[in-house]
This record gives C-alpha cells, sequence and structure tokens, in this order.
C-alpha cells in the first residue's frame, strides 16, 4: 500500500507542479510589457548597450535590444513580430518594409559601417586592408578558413564579399569560407582560432572582448559599397520608443558611435 | 547567467507538459487499446517529430502561423497580437514537436496492461473512465513519469524550432537555449558556461529521475 501511496503522490506533486509553473509568468509578461522592443543590427551590439545605458539614466525608461542579422529583421516584421524600432545595417531594408507599409515613415540614417579584417593571433595572415595577401594566402594553403557573414541576408557579410571581390581574392577564397548567421557570428567565428582570420565589422573588431585574442585592420571604405546603416520606428511604437529613436540622433548617442567605429551618418 | 531566459524555458516546458498530459494520455491509451486499419500510419505521424529536423518544422509553422497565412490573420484579430515571434506561438511548435515524447512511453505502458485486466474491470461494473483512473493508471505511472520528464527536459533544449518562429525577444521568447547561442556571439564565455551547465544539471536530473522511475517498477513488479 505504501507504494501505491508514493505513486500517487508523484503523480499528483508532478501536476502542482506543472500547474504552478504555467501560472506564475503572466505576471512577468505584464511587466516586459513597458519596454518597447528594438531590432538591431548585430554590428550594434556593444554601442548600442552603451547608449541604452546612457538613455535609462537620462530618462528613466528602458528598451529591449535583440541583435540579429538585418535581413532576419526585415523578414521578420513583415510577419508581425512586435518591434517597434528597426536599426537595420542596410537600408535597402528599410525602405522595402516602409513601402510595404510596416515603417511610420522611411526613418534616418543613423551612421556608416566600416568594414576590418581581423587575424587571431598567431595566424599566418598578414594584417593588410587592402586585402593583398589573402588571395595568395587561400592558394598556398596558409588560410585554411576564412570568416565573413552571410552575404545572402547579412549586409556585412555582402560588403565582405565586394571587398574581397574587388582585392581579386573571391575566386581564390570562396570555397575556404565560413559564414556567420548574422556578422557578431562571424566575428566570433573569426577570433575563434578556428580560422585564420575573417572580415567583420569594425565596431565589432574595436571591441574590448576582441582585443587580446586579435589584430585587425580597417578595410579602406573605396574598397565596397557604403554601408549606410537606416533606422526607422515601426507601426506599433509608442511613446518609449519614439524618445529613444530621439536619443540615437542625439550627440551623446552620435559620440558613441563614433567611438565604436560609425562613421558618421550619410 | 540570463535567469529571465530560465524561467521562460521553465514556464514554456510546463505549458507544454500541462497541455500535452491529457493528450498523451488519451491518445496513447487509443493506440495500445484499438486496432483499426491504417494504424501504423496514425503511429507513424505522431513519431515523426523525431526525425523531422527542427527547421523543417519550424519553416512549415512560420508559413501556416505567419502573418501572411489566414490562421496567423485570424489569430491577430482575435488575440490582438501576432502567434509568430510571441510565447503562444512556442507552445504551439513546443507541442507539436514533443507529441512523440508524450505518448510513447505512456502507450508502452498501456500495452503492458494486459487485456483481461480491462475486462475484469468492465465485468466488475467500472465505465471506461473509472476503468483508466482507478486501474490503468496506477499501473502505468512509471511511463507517465517518463513521458512528463522527458517532454520538460526536451522542451528546455528545443532550439532551431525556436529560433525560427521565436526570434529571440527577451522575456517572451528567448529561451535559455537561444540564451546561450547569444551569449556564444556576444563573445561572453562565461555567461554561456554557467547557462550550459545548468541544463546539463537539469538534464542530468530529468534523465536520472526516469532510469529511477523504472528501477522502482521493476523492484516492485507493476
Amino acid at each position: 500500500m505504501a507504494i501505491l501511496r508514493l505513486r500517487r503522490a508523484v503523480v499528483r506533486g508532478c501536476v502542482a507542479c506543472a500547474v504552478m509553473l504555467a501560472a506564475f509568468p503572466v505576471a512577468l509578461a505584464a511587466v516586459a510589457d513597458a519596454a518597447p522592443l528594438v531590432a538591431a543590427a548585430a554590428d550594434l551590439r556593444f554601442a548600442l548597450d552603451e547608449i541604452a545605458a546612457d538613455f535609462r539614466r537620462a530618462t528613466g525608461h528602458d528598451v529591449r535590444i535583440v541583435y540579429g542579422s538585418s535581413g532576419n529583421f526585415r523578414r521578420q516584421i513583415a510577419e508581425g513580430a512586435p518591434f517597434e524600432l528597426f536599426l537595420s545595417a542596410d537600408e535597402a531594408y528599410v525602405h522595402a518594409l516602409a513601402r510595404e507599409g510596416f515603417l511610420a515613415d522611411e526613418g534616418v540614417p543613423y551612421a556608416t559601417g566600416r568594414l576590418a579584417l581581423v587575424v587571431p593571433e598567431g595566424s599566418p595572415l598578414k594584417l593588410d586592408g587592402e586585402l593583398g595577401d589573402l588571395a595568395t594566402a587561400a592558394g598556398d594553403g596558409r588560410v585554411r578558413r576564412f570568416a565573413i557573414a552571410n552575404p545572402e541576408h547579412a549586409p556585412y557579410g555582402r560588403a565582405a564579399r565586394e571587398a574581397l571581390q574587388k582585392a581579386g581574392a573571391w575566386d581564390a577564397i570562396r570555397d575556404r569560407l565560413v559564414l556567420g548567421e548574422n556578422v557578431a557570428q562571424a566575428t566570433q567565428f573569426a577570433v575563434s582560432g578556428s580560422t585564420q582570420g575573417g572580415i567583420v565589422a569594425l565596431s565589432l573588431a574595436r571591441s574590448p572582448d576582441v582585443q587580446g585574442r586579435a589584430r585587425f585592420v580597417v578595410i579602406p571604405e573605396r574598397m565596397h559599397a557604403p554601408l549606410v546603416q537606416r533606422m526607422a520606428l515601426t507601426r506599433r511604437a509608442q511613446s518609449t520608443a519614439r524618445e529613444f529613436y530621439a536619443w540615437l540622433r542625439g550627440p551623446q548617442a552620435r559620440a558613441v558611435l563614433a567611438r565604436h567605429g560609425f562613421g558618421a551618418p550619410g | 547567467m540570463d535567469s529571465a531566459a530560465l524561467l521562460l524555458s521553465l514556464k514554456l516546458a510546463a505549458c507544454t507538459v500541462a497541455i500535452l498530459a491529457p493528450v498523451g494520455i488519451f491518445v496513447a491509451r487509443f493506440l495500445a487499446t484499438r486496432h483499426f486499419a491504417g494504424k501504423p500510419f496514425v503511429e507513424a505521424a505522431f513519431a515523426l517529430p523525431l526525425v523531422l529536423p527542427p527547421t523543417v518544422l519550424g519553416f512549415y509553422l512560420l508559413v501556416a502561423l505567419g502573418g501572411h497565412s489566414p490562421l496567423g490573420r485570424w489569430y491577430e484579430a482575435a488575440f490582438g497580437h501576432p502567434l509568430v515571434f510571441t510565447f503562444d506561438g512556442l507552445v504551439v511548435a513546443s507541442v507539436i514537436f514533443n507529441l512523440p515524447f508524450a505518448i510513447q512511453p505512456v502507450q508502452r505502458a498501456f500495452e503492458a496492461i494486459p487485456d483481461d485486466l480491462r475486462h475484469a474491470a468492465a465485468c466488475c461494473g467500472l465505465t471506461d473512465l473509472q476503468s483508466l483512473w482507478r486501474i490503468e493508471l496506477p499501473l502505468a505511472w512509471t511511463g507517465l513519469v517518463t513521458a512528463w520528464v522527458l517532454t520538460f527536459a526536451h522542451t528546455l533544449g528545443e532550439f532551431g524550432v525556436v529560433l525560427m518562429v521565436g526570434g529571440s525577444i527577451p522575456g517572451e521568447t528567448k529561451t535559455i537555449a537561444i540564451a546561450i547561442y547569444d551569449r556564444v556571439q556576444a563573445f561572453d564565455e562565461a555567461g554561456a558556461g554557467i547557462m550550459s551547465a545548468v541544463l546539463l544539471l537539469l538534464s542530468m536530473v530529468a534523465i536520472g529521475i526516469t532510469f529511477l522511475a523504472s528501477a522502482t517498477r521493476r523492484r516492485h513488479g507493476r
């Protein structure tokens, strides 16, 4: 009989736990409602965290930031994702969403993205912003793996491909590429030590976490079409999102972006 | 350590178990006790998520539930928010994805109960539901515990489907598995390491419970 009672207790306990766990976080969702959701290109990961912290100190308001590839956000917003502000690494995505009626307006450019060649410690690749050594290094086997973001949907990946084509290294290196889902993942691949280098966002190459693991050099602007970064409010935007949008255009936010390696907008 | 993500994962797992527990019992009992034409196909359909790549399921859910689909538009009109990129959407995905984990252990347990016992219960005047509640469930309890624990643990670790239909929104769809991925991309290996250790521990506890349940059952007969 004891074992029967035990069985019953176990089953009842499990049911009770499940019901309680299912019920309590309804409160959690209510708290989360207050802070607007911001979709931000992965290259902003460190700069925007800092800007959001400044914004919180100045206004007392919080924003929830999701980092990812601009192309994915473009699709998610069109599918009805609950973002109130979209900071894209490529203005084409903002224009497309505006045309389809998902945004409040065409938005404004907030920065210009720059590329950097990142070479991890111990890599035999030469640190050359003109990418002169890359084709040779792919040919003689010094570069076995090279990281960029996926050019299909990540703007930095597309710019990296343009730079590689311009340097005449694309054909030699294309089957050595590892593609990050977004530019932050590409950076992580590039500095992990399992690749011999990568072309990523300057803003990520300059981040403190990359220092000490890799060296980097800025790639000249003439190597690729400019990465005009445009942001826009979506049609869901409420007051805090609007306030943050205005803050991003202010001098303090501009200074943070510049310090992280972004060029001035437009 | 992203405790909001851990809480969210626990909540998602609890919701999934709460929904699938009754579904699992009734579907498993039906499959265990009835014989009908095409039964292998029905069983195969319920087992499909075991072998289906999560991204395939994610893709179909995105198409079926997204803002462009009739179902997605109906849901948004009825509840005021879209189904994809929300917690509700994750629950739907998770329930579908865990069907085999919620059904199969229970079905095996029901199959192990001899038909004679059910017939004897009927002869004693017990209705079908009374027989289920008083006779069969107490005999099948290890199967139930195994199913619930596996469903719970499997939901905690879900990644592909969540990434496709969730979108990594903090407090809404950013589960612990997604948070680990996110921490790695932010070069935060310490954060990723702690959360991975938590998941490892939870998984070990879960698998420990299922083994303990079957060991208890063997020791005491059924």
